[in-house]
């Protein structure tokens, strides 16, 4: 039998390896280390929707001394929507890097970004997703500084600066509970954690550290100038992924770890975290004059909506509202992984197109590239949270479960956020009627008289419009499976008596 | 029948496929776009024509698509949903003809045909919505279809009006998603039921309920443009002639007013929400809304800008028929969404004509042009005697049914209002028809396009309103006949009153 699990991290391993030996043929080999990454990691989805949790012992050691992967539904799901967003960003990168020198140095570091992704959703202990955390920002900060420009290079240095203090508050909160507890090993950890000065310390320390790396406000500085100023592909990742890792990591200690142990009131910070990050990552995304970083901006927003989950979830009891909650969390981390990889992915071109992403110069690459206005379209009512995206669908639920909790304070929040994102997003899409520039006297717009758009194939449009539509039609219309896939996500409050 | 569960769906998607496909049109592509057009709508018409049927004799259909646990979407048909489907249906076919003709040599048409359907498909997906969840998405869903719409001039005005309308419409959509999502947390899954569906829930969150009614009732009262919540109204007509025909007779507006319907009737229960005293509230808004839409259409001279406001005044009528507690009430507020939308769709044909035709967009430039088109003026004025409510026109019909159902409320101050909106009704139209047939022509027009030949004005822009002004007349002459709006709205309150 395959291990697919094992296949979906050694793959793209094996991809950076060859990338890096034979730089001349970057391209056809990424593409094909790609391809066989993706199938796997929708083979290990569709085993886990099958059969449940899937556990592949590397070597045959199990736990507490081997490597272990592991995969549950909540792991599965982020899988599939991490690697279904690599592949659009693997098909786009070739045509948006062509004749530059960026095309040879993008595929190992990118390779390797994926391998510690997708390692750090299957890995089943603490030391190995410290391994596969750091690897993931090491990767995440070269790529970023790829094109060595002095604002890149400043940003991603600070970013990788903030990642290792990230990680490094992580990795001592690990070893708080290996001292402790003498395992590494989640479950067995979960099994033996009581609350206490260990349990809230190691929580602390770990979240800490993660919620500097997912930029939770107000930990979010670093993010907007490393994510815009990165090449378009690479803050399609970073935005759509790498973030969403950390705070993947933070959901799965919180629920697996720490929930029972440490109890509401942490839940309630994280909360009020998120919810200032709602309001102001929005108000600075409208304020955002390019593009791209508006993009980056909207990210620190809508991560602060999946941090506003926590104080609801840790309220419920375990039980069916509880993992109906937690799928509307996952379904709005999978939309706004699918929306912001398309946005940054649509925005580049616009970019290519116009030689710039200032927003209200914008007018004649929107119109002269029709189909890339509607992937930023589709990926603007995404972020927005309008129906029928996925978005709207876990909003609603959201607030539904805010109201019933009588958790009041948080309606108004996503309200705002809502309207903010909103005005944001037209902000952008009026240019694409507009017929005349809203400044000065300059002519008329003419599509035609945007050049760069010409050099623009339809094979470069298609991904980021395909992202799109995955977030708002697949998951807006038919993501009623993500629940069964969610019944298998390890939850021991649940399996508890 | 397992074909009664996809007939919803199918009607939904009937317009909504051909718009898809029309986006990928190229421009020059004119014979195929007016194909799929002509062919969504009548494909969509015949299927209406078998919903009717069906509903008539009591056959239940409904589509329902789980999105999540306890979250459906679902299309159904009750006697509500199929007066405002065929409502749709019947003046989206009569709009397309008639944009095919207004819109003939401007840029972006394939564009602005696939929001068109779009923006029919969210009507229509709203009307047959069977819960409050569907309701909201597809509410939401007309609003993003009408932006571009709106906008699609891309002058600085249009681009500036589409923002207002979707800075309004947006800010009310989140009302209602907050309204809507408190109900669900009290009531679970809220679907339309006759008579209403709190049952005893009201008992136990009076306080509660009493809130979401008024944040249901901020987030419809935008598009139905309640005043103070109309401002977004007299700016989106920037847009093209056809649009701002469809916005004000079927598409937007109306669904605040059927969305108000709804929520009246078939969420809280016209005897509850009166008994809740919320009912009173309603009908002191739609009555400020008449006068002061009525007073303010008297000082503009844009034509357009008049008729904004007359539907402002208007489309309040059917949320007055719903404030007052009586079947007879109800009847002449659900009747006046079909009546209101016949005569006020002709209107605006008749407005676009003369701008398309002659380049007269103002009431003062009016002088003659009943001699110079004939038959668009006499289309304006069936519309306009309707408006008032001159007898035998659809629109007595109306003010009839409202008038006798608040004396039988006991109401007389509703009398009153009825009254006042008439005078102010003849105030701001008589002056137009007076212009048209009475004045001399101008030796010149400010803008003439199209020269008079055998016709006044092309064909696809000449006939609709003509239809639809027959339409009106017919609604108004035959309203005793078994197939009448009338009829149905009957049908409806009978239904609703559970008698």
């Amino acid at each position: 039998m395959i291990d697919w699990l094992a296949l979906s991290v050694a793959l793209p391993l094996l991809g950076a390896v060859a990338t890096v030996a034979l730089p001349r043929f970057a391209v056809p080999l990424g593409l094909a280390a790609a391809l066989p990454t993706v199938w796997a990691a929708l083979m290990v989805m569709v085993l886990v929707a099958d059969q449940g949790v899937q556990v592949s012992a590397l070597g045959g050691w199990g736990a507490p001394l081997g490597i272990l992967l592991r995969a549950d539904g909540l792991a599965a799901a982020l899988l599939g929507m991490a690697n279904l967003v690599a592949l659009a960003v693997s098909l786009y990168a070739p045509g948006y890097f062509r004749g530059s020198v960026l095309e040879a140095r993008f595929w190992p570091l990118w390779m390797l970004l994926w391998a510690a992704l997708n390692g750090l959703f299957l890995a089943g202990d603490l030391f190995n997703l410290y391994v596969t955390l750091e690897l993931l920002g090491l990767a995440a900060a070269g790529l970023g500084a790829l094109t060595g420009q002095r604002a890149a290079v400043e940003a991603n240095l600070r970013y990788l600066l903030v990642g290792l203090l990230g990680s490094m508050t992580y990795l001592l909160g690990v070893s708080l509970i290996y001292t402790a507890l003498g395992t590494l090993d989640l479950e067995q950890a979960a099994r033996e954690l009581r609350a206490g000065p260990v349990a809230w310390v190691s929580f602390a320390l770990m979240t800490g550290g993660l919620i500097l790396k997912s930029a939770l406000f107000p930990m979010h500085f670093w993010l907007p100038p490393a994510h815009a100023n990165a090449p378009a592909p690479v803050s399609a990742a970073l935005s759509a992924l790498v973030v969403k890792a950390a705070f993947y990591l933070v959901l799965r200690l919180w629920l697996e770890l720490f929930g029972p142990v440490v109890g509401a009131s942490a839940a309630l910070l994280l909360g009020l975290l998120g919810a200032a990050a709602v309001i102001w990552g929005a108000w600075r995304a409208l304020r955002a004059e390019r593009l791209k970083l508006l993009a980056a901006y909207s990210t620190v927003a809508q991560l602060g909506y999946l941090f506003l989950f926590f104080p609801l979830l840790a309220e419920l009891p375990a039980g069916t509202a509880r993992t109906e909650l937690l799928g509307a969390a996952v379904l709005l981390a999978l939309t706004h992984g699918f929306a912001k990889a398309s946005l940054f992915l649509c925005a580049g071109l616009l970019q290519k197109a116009a030689g710039h992403d200032r927003i209200d110069e914008l007018s004649a690459a929107t119109q002269a590239l029709p189909v890339v206005t509607l992937g930023v379209a589709l990926a603007g009512v995404a972020l927005i949270g309008l129906p029928p995206s996925g978005t709207f669908t876990a909003k609603w639920m959201l607030l539904t479960a805010a109201i019933d909790l009588g958790q009041w304070p948080w309606v108004p929040v996503i309200m705002a956020g809502t309207l903010l994102a909103a005005a944001y997003v037209f902000r952008v899409l009026g240019h694409a009627f507009a017929s005349a520039p809203r400044h000065g006297d300059a002519p008329p717009i003419d599509p035609r008289g945007c050049p760069g758009a010409n050099a623009i194939g339809l094979a470069l449009q298609l991904p980021g419009l395909m992202l799109a539509l995955v977030a708002v039609l697949a998951l807006g219309m038919t993501a009623e499976p993500l629940w069964d896939l969610l019944a298998s996500t390890t939850d021991p409050s649940e399996a508890a008596p | 029948m397992i074909l009664d569960a996809w007939l919803p769906a199918a009607i939904v998607l009937s317009s909504l496929l051909p718009g898809l496909l029309i986006f990928l049109l190229r421009e020059d592509r004119q014979l195929l776009r007016t194909g799929l057009n002509m062919l969504g709508a009548l494909v969509k018409l015949a299927l209406v024509g078998w919903l009717i049927w069906g509903v008539y004799e009591g056959r239940v259909f409904e589509s329902r698509l789980t999105l999540a646990p306890g979250l459906d979407l679902v299309f159904s048909a009750d006697a509500l949903s199929v007066l405002f489907v065929t409502l749709s249906t019947v003046l989206w076919l009569v709009t397309t003809i008639y944009a095919i003709g207004y819109l003939e040599h401007s840029p972006n048409r394939s564009r602005f045909f696939g929001f068109f359907s779009l923006c029919v498909s969210a009507t229509v997906g709203l009307a047959l919505a069977g819960n409050l969840f569907t309701f909201v998405v597809f509410y939401e869903v007309l609003t993003l279809a009408t932006y571009p719409l709106v906008a699609h001039r891309g002058t600085p005005d249009a681009i500036k009006g589409a923002r207002v309308y979707l800075a309004y419409t947006l800010a009310g959509g989140t009302l209602l998603l907050v309204g809507a999502a408190w109900l669900h947390a009290l009531a679970g899954p809220v679907t339309f039921t006759q008579g209403g569906m709190l049952g005893g829930l009201v008992d136990d969150h009076p306080v509660q309920l009493t809130l979401v009614f008024l944040l249901l009732l901020g987030g419809l009262g935008v598009k139905a443009a309640l005043v103070p919540l109309h401002g977004w109204l007299p700016q989106a007509m920037v847009a093209p002639a056809p649009v701002s025909a469809l916005l004000h007779a079927v598409a937007v507006v109306k669904a605040g007013a059927f969305g108000i319907l709804r929520v009246v009737y078939d969420v809280y229960g016209v005897t509850v929400a009166e008994s809740m005293g919320v009912l009173g509230l309603l009908a002191v808004l739609a009555s400020v809304t008449i006068v002061y839409g009525s007073i303010r259409a008297l000082s503009q001279d844009g034509l357009k800008k008049r008729l904004a406001y007359s539907t402002v005044s208007q489309v309040s009528y059917i949320a007055l028929g719903a404030s007052v507690f009586g079947p007879i009430a109800t009847i002449g507020g659900v009747v006046h969404l079909v009546h209101q939308g016949i005569m006020k769709i002709t209107l605006f044909f008749c407005a676009g004509n003369y701008a398309e035709t002659l380049g007269v967009d103002r009431v003062s430039e009016m002088d003659g042009v009943g001699r110079r088109m004939p038959l668009t003026t006499l289309a304006f004025t069936a519309g306009a005697l309707g408006m008032i409510g001159v007898p035998p026109a659809a629109g007595f019909v109306s003010k009839w049914y409202l008038g006798l159902g608040a004396a039988e409320a006991g109401s007389d101050w509703v009398l009153l209002i009825l009254v006042t909106s008439s005078l102010l009704n003849a105030a701001y139209f008589f002056p137009i028809l007076f212009r048209a047939w009475f004045r001399e022509p101008p030796a010149r027009w400010p803008d003439e396009h199209i020269p008079a030949a055998r016709l006044e004005t092309s064909a696809p822009l000449l006939w609709p309103p003509v239809v639809t002004a027959v339409l009106s007349l017919a609604a108004g002459l035959f309203a005793a006949s078994p197939v009448s709006p009338l009829e149905w709205a009957e049908l409806i309150a009978r239904r609703e009153y559970g008698l």
